[in-house]
């Protein structure tokens, strides 16, 4: 971006901590995703040891715990840090681009739309793999997207409240239609109970690689839009003035969280509140500047990610929860607590 | 302005709603009588008016008074209450787009009808007792926890967002952990449905609603008052805090009885007092005009959704289909002329 991406730490009343001790923070976060990463691949319904792990990954043998780790846990470990970096940045991005602190991907139907999606899949199509469906709830995600984008083009270029409006109302209009569809079919409501719930198991690494070029590229693009958004933070017209322009800036952040909650929700299904909930704590944690915003939500989504996904292989052991359910037990509270303080963080 | 007079009592309307109100009663009349002809036995509108009016014995007195009438009758009686119900909240609340949905009721009803489908395995009434039960505690629970010296209206909005996500997803987890077929049945519940009401349902369903909706219409005129801000009604001798307590109390009354009779049947409460305004075009929000909108509403959705595909679908389905689009529409309108 220009140099014209502001480096502004606040309005000044919110004491935001200097770069280095931003800096520390990050640290602090990688580490313990690296630890959570490592205790992923360790807990489960037999609990593997630490050098069991090391040789599952460097020395393969045909050990039974060496399989449950190359074929269950060190898949879905990959996943959920995937998932949840996508999930994070994606949340970041719609809540700078609506300037609403409690907007979450899923506003702009996103979700609604790849639900459908596997639903027509499953229903109409006789779809019956994960592998197969993905790439319908991809498609459903990015087409509701571009819907939300077409209807938000006003005169003055696209506007955010007539997008979430949009999404609002699309979402109404097709999970009607997804709850007639799959009331009206059993094997679909079967398949669409367990993909509704959000899940993170199952999801061999060869389906999650091919997913992953495409949240690269929406992680790149949020960067390259992060300093224009920093600058419309301060209002459009200031931004304007800035030199920033504005529906490129909004068409680009659009294309950037379609890429990385529909590449999200396909391998996982709809995940809720980890995309509302991180970028929230983040700005809380580093102020405005959308760059450590990106920068902290890449780390702390994988964190509550994989936290809870852990959490709900030990909760009702030797049962398990889908991950989708955990997170709204984990982030609900969060989200209330903060609520309930004094000043609550504004964008 | 129309003005009726009997003894001490007198009533003043205004002519424009009273026209309306008529027109909406009529609508609701013919959607009605369609209903009552429409089935896998058809019967021609002279048969149902005749049967209605006790001119038909045998087989066509069973079809459209004992199987074909009490679903008509309870989309119009839950229809009106819950436009009456939308309209109560969005007075109080000033806000066009409130609902009761936003305090966790649809969710916690269906958490509480969940557990009796799924886990009691239990009859209708103990369904419906669950499904009160669970409306009434989330709603409680989501005021005392948006309570902070005093409840503020964002800080109750984002509390019930939080806590209708925990219920959605334990709802998620129940129906996922439930048999396929006991799964299906309490999904079609939870998208609200008239599917298998009969008589009995109806009466003591209606007979609650009645009394709510009295004690709604004795609200009324403080209501209207307090729509001019909470000073400017005290001032006119209106008991503000009370009379604020007891519509909020009628207006979750009047849901709850709905869901837990049918399931929640969505957005009917939010259009029908925003479409019944702009039909009467007054300035605030009146409780007549919204119920028979709510009705007339009710009873279409209800119409489209027992013929529009080969089995029967939930009423809820169409009326969260017609909803997003209405409020779609409406939406841009507005934004766009402000824009």
């Amino acid at each position: 971006m220009t140099a014209l991406a502001l480096r502004h730490d606040g309005p000044g009343t919110v004491p935001v901590p200097g770069p280095r001790r931003r800096l520390i923070g990050l640290v602090v976060a990688l580490v313990v995703l690296l630890l959570l990463l490592v205790l992923s691949v360790m807990i489960g319904s037999t609990a593997i040891a630490p050098s069991v792990v090391w040789d599952a990954l460097f020395h393969p043998s045909a050990d039974i715990d060496q399989f449950a780790i190359r074929d269950y846990r060190l898949p879905r470990t990959v996943a959920g840090l995937v998932v949840g970096a996508a999930l994070g940045v994606s949340g970041a991005l719609i809540q700078a681009l609506t300037r609403n602190p409690l907007a979450d991907p899923g506003i702009l139907g996103l979700h609604a739309g790849a639900s459908f999606a596997v639903t027509v899949a499953v229903g109409l199509l006789g779809v019956r793999d994960i592998g197969g469906y993905m790439w319908f709830a991809f498609a459903g995600a990015l087409i509701v997207t571009l819907m939300v984008l077409a209807l938000g083009a006003t005169r003055q270029g696209q506007s955010p409240v007539v997008m979430v409006l949009a999404g609002v109302c699309i979402g109404a209009v097709l999970r009607g239609a997804g709850s007639a569809l799959e009331l009206t079919n059993p094997a679909a409501f079967d398949v669409m109970r367990a993909w509704n719930a959000g899940s993170i198991v199952a999801r061999p690494l060869d389906l999650v690689w091919p997913i992953v070029p495409f949240l690269v590229v929406g992680l790149v693009l949020a960067v390259v839009v992060s300093g224009s958004l920093n600058a419309m933070a301060l209002g459009d017209d200031l931004a304007a003035a800035q030199g920033v322009r504005l529906t490129r800036t909004r068409v680009l952040a659009i294309i950037a969280l379609t890429l990385l909650a529909g590449g999200a929700t396909a391998i996982a299904g709809p995940i809720g509140f980890v995309g509302l909930m991180v970028p929230h704590v983040a700005r809380w944690i580093v102020g405005p500047n959308q760059r450590w915003i990106f920068a902290y939500s890449v780390l702390l989504a994988p964190i509550l990610l994989l936290a809870s996904d852990i959490l709900g292989r030990v909760v009702m052991h030797p049962s398990e929860i889908p991950v989708g359910i955990v997170t709204a037990f984990v982030g609900a509270p969060v989200l209330i607590v903060l609520v309930r303080r004094k000043k609550a963080s504004r964008l | 302005m129309l003005v009726l007079r009997h003894g001490r009592i007198a009533v003043r309307l205004e002519w424009r709603s009273v026209v309306v109100c008529a027109v909406l009663a009529l609508a609701a009349a013919g959607v009605a009588v369609l209903a009552l002809m429409t089935g896998s036995y058809q019967l021609g509108p002279g048969q149902v008016v005749s049967a209605l009016t006790g001119g038909e014995t045998g087989l066509v007195h069973d079809i459209v008074v004992e199987w074909r009438l009490p679903r008509v009758a309870a989309a119009l009686v839950f229809g009106a209450a819950l436009g009456v119900s939308g309209a109560v909240f969005q007075s109080i609340l000033r806000n066009p787009l409130a609902d009761p949905g936003i305090i966790g009721f649809s969710q916690g009803s269906y958490t509480g009808a969940l557990i009796v489908i799924l886990v009691v395995n239990g009859t209708y009434w103990q369904l419906v007792g669950g499904a009160l039960v669970g409306g009434m505690a989330t709603a409680l629970a989501v005021y005392l926890l948006a309570h902070r010296r005093g409840v503020q209206g964002f800080r109750l909005i984002i509390v019930g967002i939080g806590v209708s996500a925990m219920l959605d997803s334990l709802n998620t987890w129940l129906i996922l952990k439930a048999e396929l077929e006991q799964a299906m049945a309490a999904a079609a519940w939870g998208a609200g449905s008239l599917n298998g009401v009969s008589w009995d349902r109806v009466v003591i369903g209606g007979a609650c609603i009645a009394v709510f909706l009295l004690m709604a219409a004795m609200l009324s005129r403080p209501m209207r008052q307090m729509e001019l801000g909470d000073d400017a009604a005290a001032s006119q001798g209106v008991r503000v805090s009370p009379v604020r307590l007891g519509l909020i109390a009628v207006g979750v009354a009047l849901t709850a009885t709905v869901t837990a009779a049918s399931g929640p049947i969505a957005f009917i409460s939010l259009l029908a007092p925003q479409i019944a305004r702009r039909l009467a075009r007054t300035a605030g929000i009146t409780l007549a005009p919204a119920a028979l909108v709510g009705a007339l509403l009710c009873l279409a959705a209800d119409y489209i959704a027992q013929h529009i595909a080969p089995t029967p679908l939930p009423v809820g389905i169409i009326t969260v289909m017609l909803g997003g689009g209405y409020l779609g529409r409406l939406l841009f309108t507005e934004a766009r002329r402000r824009l």
